[in-house]
């Protein structure tokens, strides 16, 4: 008696061969995955919204905007030099400062303060902020990125993990529940 | 002899690929496409070929980490014999594939050769073609410069803006938060790995194609392509009018490749490396990222386009042009080919070309940005100082010390940004100027909370000056329309 071509031992092993093999695929793609996906998983998120110090405030003048460097929170040896990040600060009066990203809130090319006019220019594409930040002309569609700030025991700390874009200006607030600029 | 001889008959006899081989070499083309026509593809490839050579040269001493990337371009340009011209040969050997990719498309594109049955082949064309622009884009970010840092933030700005996934793509794009190690050694997979073994494998997949449905034949005005009838003509002509690709067609191949490859050779020589220029430190800030040549046209379009059309047109823009490009073979699959016949490709062709030199252009001089040193740099020339008063004089340093000189230009000295102020006076009334510098308007920021009234005083007055001898400054016009009590005519608005 013969069996149909379908029900024979080669059939079957075909099939559970099959089966094996996308088992195998899909319990190998769970790990692929992850790992493809891991800058979105925010493991690090602690070490990246953390408070970063930009120094003591006395070197920041009442009145007036100064460069100011710091570290990124979340580095690697690798790094090199962009381990380190830019913003200009404005310290208002004693105690109200505004911390600007470096990066123009058109396409983030790092804007220039211009003491004398008053002005944020930036080289790129022509983005000009007012002092305070708001947009004076130019491509870009809102103002200048504010990173979250606060004074303790005399310095100065921000919160500046991210690079700040268009779709996503200081996503770190969000983590505060509240906006810089409200 | 009989050595070499017998020795291939060893291979032979195991590998049996003589009668695969001899298929494809002398497999028949139509006689009018031996033609100088056709030569870019087969360029395109040997440029592919030698990108292949000198990035794996490259790779030999690059160190494709954040943080050592710029300092082994240093060694490739100074330390190591003739890296430096390793360097300008992968350079411009990148410019001239994207180059040739775009020739070769235009003429294939203007023969009519996407249509039945080559569709496919003009899709997997078109991803090559996009795949050419990545590998030109992430070879720019290797050369991990200042230019290539801010590079990247404006692809991680643009990223962000699509809806929803924009931030999650721009942490996919970067590695992580920041642009930092982990975003270099991310383009360098994409570099190195992904996109050339995408690249090698639509490559054999289109050359498969163009042998096994033939070469496009020269289009004749009036030979109508039908889905029907087509496949026969073809092979008809080919019957009746045919060469073998070897040697009836490929002299002209070789003799072209070998003229590109003679070019870059010459150029890569001549003009040397790209760059790398200024370190890639995020705290340096003096510096004004340019992209490279071929995404100029991009820089120019992002710097023109109003603010609230930007992101529609940067996330709509490409997604249009790419479907319109995949879409084209399936509309115009049939009919003519020929570009005699063919008014509105053409004349398609030509738009799109002026429209992308003209931004290029646009791009190398860049007038939307501000100069950012105008105002330390260029003085105010004599000529604009000359019998002047002191008011005059003390305003023509308002002008500087304020950064007008930065947007408007005096005597063709300063920036492009705003209009050039030489004739002023001409255009806008005293009141008018004030209004402008106070309250800003039309692209320009208001200067009222960082000027004094002198200043302001000053500044006018200086301005005021502003306007050829031979004519009288708009102010008096309109002085003298309102005493005649008449429509101000010759005051003007704004130009």
């Amino acid at each position: 008696m013969t069996m149909p071509e379908s029900l024979s031992r080669r059939a079957m092993l075909m099939k559970v061969g099959l089966f094996l093999n996308g088992l195998v695929a899909i319990g190998l793609a769970v790990p692929i995955v992850r790992y493809l996906l891991s800058p979105l998983l925010r493991i690090r998120k602690q070490s990246y919204t953390q408070w970063l110090t930009l120094g003591d405030i006395a070197q920041y003048p009442a009145g007036e905007t100064r460069f100011a460097t710091f570290r990124n929170p979340d580095v690697t040896p690798w790094d090199g030099k962009t381990a380190d990040s830019a913003c200009w600060v404005r310290r208002i009066d004693q105690q109200k400062f505004q911390v600007f990203a470096i990066n123009c809130a058109h396409l983030g090319c790092p804007v220039r303060w211009f003491p004398q006019s008053g002005l944020f220019m930036c080289p790129c594409h022509g983005g000009v902020y007012y002092q305070d930040g708001s947009r004076a002309s130019g491509p870009p569609e809102r103002g200048l990125f504010e990173y979250p700030y606060r004074v303790e025991e005399g310095k100065l700390l921000i919160k500046a993990g991210e690079l700040p874009t268009p779709g996503s200006p200081t996503a770190l607030v969000k983590f505060d529940g509240r906006f810089p600029c409200a | 002899m009989r050595l070499i001889q017998s020795i291939g008959e060893w291979f032979e006899a195991r590998l049996q690929l003589a009668p695969a081989i001899r298929d494809t070499v002398e497999h028949p083309v139509p006689r009018a496409t031996a033609s100088w026509f056709y030569v870019f593809g087969s360029a395109a490839l040997t440029v592919f070929g030698m990108q292949i050579v000198t990035g794996i040269l490259l790779a030999l001493v690059y160190a494709p980490t954040a943080g050592e990337a710029w300092n082994s371009l240093q060694t490739l340009n100074h330390a190591i014999p003739m890296g430096w011209y390793i360097r300008a040969l992968h350079g411009w050997g990148s410019n001239f594939m994207v180059a040739i990719v775009l020739l070769h498309m235009v003429q294939v594109f203007l023969f009519g050769a996407y249509k039945y049955p080559r569709e496919l082949t003009w899709i997997v064309g078109v991803f090559l073609l996009l795949m050419t622009l990545g590998m030109a884009f992430s070879g720019q970010v290797l050369r991990f410069d200042q230019d290539a840092f801010w590079g990247i933030g404006i692809g991680a700005s643009i990223s962000s803006r699509v809806p929803v996934i924009g931030p999650w793509a721009v942490h996919l794009l970067l590695g992580g938060p920041i642009i930092a190690g982990a975003t270099l050694s991310r383009f360098f997979a994409l570099h190195v790995f992904v996109i050339p073994g995408l690249l090698i494998a639509l490559v054999g997949l289109h050359l498969l194609m163009v042998l096994k449905l033939g070469i496009n034949e020269w289009p004749m005005p009036g030979r109508i392509v039908r889905k029907s009838t087509y496949e026969k003509q073809y092979h008809e002509l080919v019957k009746t009018d045919g060469i073998p690709f070897v040697p009836g067609a490929v002299y002209k191949d070789i003799f072209f490749s070998a003229c590109i490859l003679l070019a870059l050779g010459l150029v890569a020589a001549y003009f040397g490396p790209f760059g790398p220029s200024g370190r890639p430190d995020p705290t340096i800030i003096q510096t004004a990222p340019r992209p490279d040549y071929f995404f100029l046209w991009i820089y120019a379009l992002l710097s023109l386009l109003p603010p609230e059309m930007e992101t529609p047109a940067l996330l709509i823009g490409p997604v249009v042009a790419i479907l319109a490009l995949l879409a084209l073979p399936f509309v115009f699959g049939e009919g003519e080919k020929s570009w005699r016949r063919r008014p509105i490709a053409v004349v398609s062709v030509l738009l799109i070309a002026v429209a992308l030199g003209t931004f290029t252009n646009l791009a190398t001089y860049t007038p939307w940005s501000p100069v950012m040193n105008a105002w330390s740099a260029d003085p105010v020339p004599p000529a604009f100082l000359e019998h002047r008063t002191a008011l005059e004089r003390q305003g023509a340093l308002v002008f500087q010390l304020k950064q007008c000189h930065n947007c408007h230009s005096l005597g063709q000295e300063g920036g492009k940004r705003g209009p050039a102020l030489d004739n002023i006076a001409v255009i806008q009334t005293e009141d008018q100027m004030i209004r402008q510098v106070i309250q800003g308007g039309g692209n320009m920021p208001a200067y009222g909370r960082n000027l004094s009234p002198p200043e302001v005083t000053a500044l006018v007055a200086f301005l005021k000056t502003l306007h050829p001898s031979s004519q009288a400054p708009a102010a008096v016009a309109a002085d003298k329309a309102i005493s005649q009590n008449a429509p101000p005519a010759a005051s003007g608005g704004k130009p």
